[in-house]
């Protein structure tokens, strides 16, 4: 059995889950919803936030109790990740790329390599980054040119990577580049900053939203890397690493729900408050078509996503699962975003409403982790692979 | 040091509340979650006794259907233990019988050098529960505390008044009620939840307790909610159109509230 696919963590008593959940909604509310508007205009690192999501637990989430973390199972991820993202999406972006280079250990990593990074990663005493895109390889994965020369017990790593998220503040990176074998994973081993080593960050790269992370572009001259390091097969390292995404579509698909359920919660109250021709907005079936709409969007995709959750915990294949969870609930935050912004009328095109942001951030679940026409192709060759009786 | 913390559990405060036609009090039979003004009790216990080096902080709280959602979270927050009284005879307690129960269940604790309690609760908010519990365990009892500190066998605290504050010294044990800006809750770590799990919850009933049943409950209350209405809709402030003179008109306006 391919081991990415194997049972995530056993289950989470509900109650404790139900807890978690919740003190993650109060923190949210108390400590982000108040400065949130503030640090992203200002496209601030939330340096405090993320000390206290230190204090909580929040980076060893998923990471097994035998190395350093809690053990918690992919319900009480995506419960924790979409109340982050009800408050500020940003935030689930700085537990993201760190949970997957978790998840690409736990799945592939020797126990020796477990024991050197887990722990640390659980801690959160160095954060993770995920290193697969380059200018030229988005969607095409296949095209990766970054080079690791093998040179006795090292590899050089040569190349320029694109678009990552956390690359400066990282202590570990999660690599994809070329070996004589094909494509193979790395962990990266660096000092947090702009330059070590022959790795720079080339470029601070300017977003629409998910503002206060940082996402560069990254180069890499001569920078050497210890065979050790190398993660699962050499020329592996697309499956292994795709393998991994399966549980970051899950995890874009409940920042998805919290960015639509905080929208549709703005629409909401707004629509109870504003009166015109003597009624509130609300008592207008134009509007309250469209609340209906939203809010039936809305459960349908958090129940995709609880779908693709529950099949990855038990086991089972959750590729077209996880897929149609990402398609649709980041389809259904742009149209929330939209509809929320129409509801508030003028108000909602103003900054001083926190629509615009769900309008400006929504949009990046459509494209990050697979765009969705990619999602659509995943989807697609999973079904007729089912189709067809295979395992793939 | 051994600090008690009485917690009450409450309807959460985010849902609407409803109130029982027939018995004229509030409806719990819902989840009830911990008050959010006894989570600086808490806080305040967890401080004392990391301050004083050793020590454990025990949990006591009175509630309907065996409910310890509330308590879990305070034990998440690092309290050691807890003491629920729960017991159909119970209901429709008034604040003195409930400081009846409190006051039997803490005086199962032992060597409990200090009982922490909050100002007021935030559903009943009646504000005498703690002086009643010193009361009946024969206890000093300080309340409005914004800063406690223990020092050997005497506990100082900041009054709060309106003014400013008052300099209380009490020896211990002592009931001290303490107010909301006494310290800065924690967040339970996600470690401290699955933890509280597994702490002890000692679940009693009244007669666990040697309460006979007459003295709690709707036959013991002394009060007796006579009728309930809905609160009257807030009306339509005034709207003063500034012609030069609106500071005199809104003088005069606050002059007669009594609030100048
Ligand atoms: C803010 C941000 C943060 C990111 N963070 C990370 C990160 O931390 N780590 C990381 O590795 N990557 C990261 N990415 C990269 C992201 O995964 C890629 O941008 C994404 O996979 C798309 O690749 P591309 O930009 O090269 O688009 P392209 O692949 O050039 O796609 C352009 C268009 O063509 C479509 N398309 C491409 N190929 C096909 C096909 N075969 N069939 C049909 N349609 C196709 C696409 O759907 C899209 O509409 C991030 C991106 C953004 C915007
Ligand atoms: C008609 C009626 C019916 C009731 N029915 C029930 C019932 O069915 N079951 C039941 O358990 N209670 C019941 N109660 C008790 C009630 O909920 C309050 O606990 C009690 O009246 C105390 O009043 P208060 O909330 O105004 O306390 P306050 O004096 O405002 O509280 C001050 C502080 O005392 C402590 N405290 C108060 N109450 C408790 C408590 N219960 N446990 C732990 N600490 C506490 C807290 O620290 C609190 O912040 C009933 C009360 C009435 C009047």
């Amino acid at each position: 059995m391919d081991t990415a696919h194997s049972p995530y963590a056993p289950p989470t008593d509900a109650d404790v889950r139900e807890e978690i959940i919740g003190t993650v909604r109060r923190f949210v509310a108390n400590e982000v919803a108040p400065v949130a508007a503030g640090l992203e205009r200002e496209d601030r690192f939330p340096a405090e936030i993320v000390a206290q999501m230190r204090e909580l637990g929040l980076f060893g989430i998923t990471i097994p109790e035998a190395y350093g973390g809690l053990g918690l199972d992919l319900l009480t991820y995506i419960g924790v990740i979409e109340e982050l993202a009800y408050g500020w999406m940003s935030l689930t972006g700085i537990i993201n790329t760190h949970t997957m280079v978790a998840t690409l250990l736990m799945a592939h990593g020797t126990d020796e390599q477990k024991q050197r990074w887990l722990p640390v990663l659980a801690a959160g005493e160095q954060r993770g980054a995920l290193s697969l895109s380059e200018p030229d390889a988005g969607s095409d994965t296949r095209n990766i040119s970054c080079k690791a020369q093998r040179d006795g017990d090292e590899y050089v790593v040569n190349g320029t990577k694109a678009w990552v998220t956390n690359g400066e503040r990282a202590g570990l990176v999660a690599l994809a580049a070329r070996t004589e074998e094909g494509i193979s994973a790395f962990i990266v081993e660096k000092e947090p900053g702009p330059a070590f080593e022959g790795i720079s960050v080339s470029k601070h790269v300017g977003k629409l939203g998910y503002k206060g992370v940082e996402t560069v572009e990254m180069a890499y001259v001569d920078h050497r890397v210890p065979a050790a390091n190398l993660i699962g097969e050499p020329g592996r390292g697309l499956p292994q690493i795709l393998g991994v995404l399966e549980v970051g579509r899950i995890n874009i698909a409940s920042r998805a729900v919290g960015v639509a359920r905080a929208a549709f919660d703005a629409a909401l109250a707004y629509a109870q408050e504003r009166v015109t021709m003597g009624k509130p907005i609300a008592e207008h079936q134009a509007i309250q078509l469209k609340l209906a709409d939203m809010a039936t969007r809305l459960e349908a995709a958090r129940l995709l996503t609880r779908n693709a959750a529950e099949r990855k915990m038990a086991g089972l294949r959750c590729d077209v699962e996880a897929g149609m969870a990402k398609l649709f609930a980041s389809e259904t935050a742009m149209e929330l975003a939209t509809e929320a912004m129409r509801i508030h009328g003028g108000m909602g095109y103003t900054t001083d409403m926190p629509v615009e942001r769900y309008y400006r951030d929504a949009p990046l679940m459509i494209i990050g982790e697979g765009t969705n026409e990619i999602q659509r192709l995943v989807i697609a060759r999973g079904l007729l692979a089912r189709a067809r009786g295979q395992a793939s | 040091m051994n600090v008690v913390v009485c917690v009450k559990q409450i309807p959460d405060p985010a849902d609407p509340g409803a109130l029982d036609p027939t018995t004229k009090t509030l409806k719990r039979d819902g989840k009830l979650i911990l008050d959010e003004s006894d989570s600086y009790g808490v806080e305040m216990a967890l401080q004392l006794v990391t301050a004083a080096g050793g020590g454990e902080v025990t949990l006591v709280s009175m509630a309907p259907n065996g409910e310890v959602s509330g308590l879990r979270t305070a034990l998440a927050m690092g309290a050691a233990k807890a003491i629920l009284v729960s017991d159909d005879a119970l209901a429709g307690s008034d604040a003195l019988g409930t400081a009846k129960v409190l006051a039997k269940a803490i005086e199962r604790v032992e060597g409990a050098d200090l009982i922490l309690t909050a100002t007021e609760s935030s559903d009943g908010y009646t504000g005498t529960v703690p002086e009643q519990v010193a009361g009946l365990l024969d206890l000093p009892s300080v309340t409005f505390a914004k800063h406690i500190e223990v020092d050997g066998s005497t506990v100082k605290v900041q009054r709060q008044t309106e003014a400013g504050y008052d300099d209380v010294e009490c020896p211990l044990p002592a009931v001290v009620s303490v107010t909301a800006g006494v310290v800065e809750p924690r967040y339970p770590s996600f470690k401290g939840i699955m933890a509280a799990k597994s702490k002890p919850v000692d679940t009693l009933t009244v007669a666990d307790l040697g309460l006979d049943a007459s003295q709690v409950g709707w036959a013991g209350a002394g009060q007796e909610i006579v009728s309930i209405e809905e609160a009257p809709a807030r009306e339509a402030g005034e709207v003063i159109e500034d012609d030069g003179t609106a500071f005199e008109k809104i003088v005069a306006y606050l002059d007669n509230l009594k609030v100048l």
